[in-house]
């Protein structure tokens, strides 16, 4: 691989950029892989990037049914920050934002991480309470966020108005260091990277079963025909239920469509992603200019990425009072994905019942911030058969009650 | 927008005027129940691509529970039906018969 770099732009520059390799090889399914990783979103190409980078496995094929980060890599408002309450979350969380701080440089991948600062704001006095426990856990946990008043909040976003009649500002929980980064770029650099380390990404291949012998897994038959694998990681987010169908076990969760939104490009105005639970709303200005708007879920299962209009109508509603200089904006697009939820709001990196196959699903609405981290554990989590990261995530929890409760997991009351 | 007709008072209701209460059909478990039925009826919902049954409530109307036919990968639906039954009626899965045969759901089909 050819390492990007100022000299290696300028020496293109210079022969009209005809020397540039392709990102990541285009490859044709082998008969056999050490590890099969279903799905090429971040969560599936970060599992196969540190089952290289930090195991030395690299005979991997990461399959993926559509287009590389296609799914909800690229649906996603980019939102990165570890500011959960439960410790097994800040956990996983932090070590994903700590990841993304060297994710550039790792890669050798600009991923344009921007640790702008996040902030939730509170609107009510039970926020207020929520918020600044939250505050004193992440203290514990060693995550660095603060309670901090309206004024601050003011500050912090000028745009803001914060004497709303509907929905005051009371305070917000700041994280400094959580930020955004390019969704696309994350999927695209660890793609480079594992093809790089000699794994074979291969697109448009659909798993269609899932073959077993004696309770182990053996392979997968595709739409690419058969292939071999000793271990399989379902990494596929709101189908997730579909494929552990295709392996003979079900899962603890709901596919649901949340929606996202953004406008037409302005002046920079906003250095700051905001989230305000309260009204299922959150904002940021990406690097186009553009005010990139998520909202909440509808309340019923779909898997058609697209859902109800009037989500964005009262997500759109409500930010309108907070952010008045909005009022005027025309939104350029919108579009939904498909998020898998479980009971507690917390994911599953788990054995399955079937040995062999990995499970690694119900990020829910809130996985975009967590590829780093979730790649890493799911990576030891399948080399080592263990790992602390992902010990309380088990899809065994819900039958022993022992449930991680995270209801700020998405940043929206659910 | 999803448009499911009550079949209480007869509306077709707008999606902003219902409620969406999550999967139908559950059995209910109570005490002496083992764990793995108990996750089951918490926890295990069915999450097809396709066919699903679902409990819906006029909020904003007669406030009644129903239940729903719905295709989760198409947004059609198939029919709507009162909550006071343990299986779908018949003539409802006969609608879904004639477009996705074979399908099933649970223990129905």
């Amino acid at each position: 691989m050819k390492r990007y770099s100022a000299f290696a732009i300028t020496r293109e520059a210079m022969r009209q950029h005809t020397g540039w390799d392709r990102a990541w090889a285009k490859r044709e399914p082998k008969k056999k892989y050490d590890v099969i990783i279903v799905g090429a979103g971040g969560h599936g190409l970060a599992t196969a990037y540190y089952l290289g980078k930090n195991f030395g496995i690299t005979n991997v094929a990461i399959l993926e049914k559509g287009w590389l980060g296609g799914g909800n890599t690229g649906r996603n408002t980019t939102i990165i920050r570890s500011n959960y309450l439960q410790d097994p979350s800040a956990a996983i969380y932090e070590k994903s934002r700590s990841l993304y701080e060297t994710m550039s440089q790792d890669l050798n991948y600009n991923v344009m991480f921007s640790p702008r600062g996040v902030i939730m704001l509170a609107q009510t006095q039970h926020e207020i309470r929520g918020y600044q426990r939250t505050a004193q856990a992440n203290a514990l946990q060693g995550v660095k966020t603060e309670w901090i008043g309206p004024q601050r909040v003011k500050e912090l976003c000028p745009i803001m108005n914060i004497d709303g009649p509907r929905y005051p500002v009371l305070g917000g929980l700041y994280q400094e260091r959580g930020g955004t980064a390019r969704h696309d770029a994350v999927a695209w650099g660890y793609a480079r990277a594992c093809s790089d380390m000699g794994m074979d990404v291969i697109q448009q291949c659909e798993v269609t079963g899932v073959r077993q012998e004696n309770g182990k897994v053996v392979g997968v038959d595709t739409s690419k025909g058969p292939i071999d694998c000793d271990k399989l990681g379902m990494v596929v987010a709101g189908h997730a239920s579909v494929l552990a169908e295709k392996a003979g076990f079900r899962l603890p969760m709901e596919s649901v469509a949340l929606q996202a939104l953004v406008s037409e490009p302005i002046k920079p105005c906003m250095d700051v992603v905001v989230m305000a639970n309260t009204v299922h709303g959150y904002m940021s200005q990406s690097d186009k200019g553009e005010m990139v708007i998520g909202g909440g879920t509808d309340g019923y299962n779909n898997y058609t990425q697209r859902g109800s209009f009037h989500h964005i109508e009262e997500t759109v509603r409500a930010l309108v009072e907070t952010f008045p200089m909005i009022s005027r904006l025309k939104m350029l697009r919108q579009w939904g994905g498909i998020v898998d939820v479980t009971g507690d709001r917390s994911p599953i990196l788990s054995k399955t019942p079937v040995d062999g196959i990995f499970v690694n699903c119900g990020w829910g609405t809130g996985g975009f911030k967590a590829i780093p981290g979730s790649g890493w554990a799911m990576a030891e989590l399948m080399a080592k058969g263990q790992s602390p990261l992902t010990d309380e995530f088990s899809m065994f929890r819900f039958r022993e009650g022992k449930f991680i409760d995270e209801s700020v997991a998405a940043g929206v009351a659910h | 927008m999803l448009i499911l007709h009550c079949p209480y008072c007869g509306v077709d209701a707008d999606e902003t005027d219902l409620h969406a209460g999550g999967q139908a059909h559950l059995k209910r478990e109570g005490p002496g129940s083992s764990d793995e039925a108990f996750e089951d009826y918490l926890f295990m919902r069915e999450n097809p691509k396709g066919v699903h049954f679902e409990r819906w409530r006029h909020v904003y109307g007669c406030g009644k529970w129903f239940h729903a036919a719905r295709c989760t990968s198409t947004l059609e639906v198939f029919g709507t039906y009162p909550a006071q039954t343990l299986e779908p009626p018949q003539d409802i899965k006969d609608k879904i018969s004639g477009t996705r045969p074979g399908w099933s759901w649970g223990i129905f089909k």
